[in-house]
């Protein structure tokens, strides 16, 4: 995996990670105003950055997308454990 | 129902085979206090669950524990990946790699396969929130003893990772169990219970 696109997945992780976090934070304090404040602060940024990922890179996730082309690409790009294309193992 | 989004919740890229860690790494994949135990634990308590904020927890940790599962898997398969019979050998992956190959099946570290056994749902609130609270402390204890006997530190950042959220899940748990609490005192106190909050 190039260094950009390493760097672009691991910022999307960062957010989506931060997002995950604040979710459970609200699922048990469900009327913290700050907290939902920022988690949609950091969905809208999580958004553009997936969205910029996507168009660049590879889709993450199929069921959004309505522009697929042939071949069917959710085959062709790597999947997370797989790790031989930036300096794992061959 | 599940969307799959194609990456890890934190990332792995582990360069060096090590199949004696991975011997010990695969019990948090099918072990009694492992990630898959964990997932269907909760995802399974969450339909008894009485009131709101226990039904999203339950329903949305467990979810994150299909994630730290897939973690697990990650490590397991990066740490075993194009070994040679001398490396098999070598570093007494033998047995398991007689019956599983370079598969990643769902064991403990002694070799006992996955069991439901490790787990209880006991569709009662105050039963399964304490059985969570000591399964998220028995998880974090066994990512600390994997962290006493790993020395590499492509292992041991997710290892990290992972120890931390077992903490985070339980002061989430801890939440849940103190309204849960607070209800049964209200409903002994006035005779009702707040239906929901």
């Amino acid at each position: 995996m190039n260094r950009d696109k390493q760097c672009a997945l691991n910022e999307l992780m960062q957010l989506d990670f931060r997002l995950k976090d604040l979710h459970l934070y609200l699922d048990t304090h469900p009327t913290d105003q700050r907290a939902i404040d920022e988690f949609n602060k950091t969905a809208s940024k999580a958004k553009l950055m997936r969205e910029n990922f996507e168009k660049l890179y590879y889709p993450l996730t199929v069921n959004d997308k309505e522009n697929n082309t042939c071949p069917w690409q959710w085959v062709k790009s790597p999947w997370p454990w797989e790790n031989n294309e930036n300096g794992g193992m061959k | 129902m599940w969307n799959y989004d194609k990456k890890l919740q934190y990332p792995i890229n582990i360069k060096n085979t090590n199949p004696k860690l991975a011997q010990f790494i695969i019990s948090q994949y099918g072990g009694p206090d492992g990630e898959l135990a964990a997932s269907l634990r909760y995802l399974s308590q969450r339909y008894s669950m009485p009131f709101e904020i226990a039904r999203a927890a339950l329903n949305d940790i467990g979810t994150e524990e299909l994630a730290h599962l897939e973690m697990i898997g990650t490590i397991v398969h990066q740490l075993t990946k194009n070994l040679t019979p001398e490396q098999v050998k070598a570093q007494g992956f033998g047995p398991y790699y007689v019956d599983h190959g370079l598969g990643v099946y769902p064991q403990s570290a002694a070799g006992t396969p996955f069991t439901a056994a490790a787990l209880q749902v006991k569709g009662d609130l105050i039963a399964d929130l304490n059985e969570n609270l000591a399964a998220e402390q028995k998880a974090r204890a066994t990512y600390e003893n994997i962290l006493k006997l790993a020395d590499d530190p492509d292992v041991i950042e997710p290892i990290k990772f992972l120890r931390a959220r077992e903490i985070v899940h339980y002061q989430r748990f801890g939440e849940v169990l103190r309204k849960a609490e607070e209800m049964i005192n209200h409903k002994k106190k006035y005779g009702i219970g707040l239906k929901d909050c």
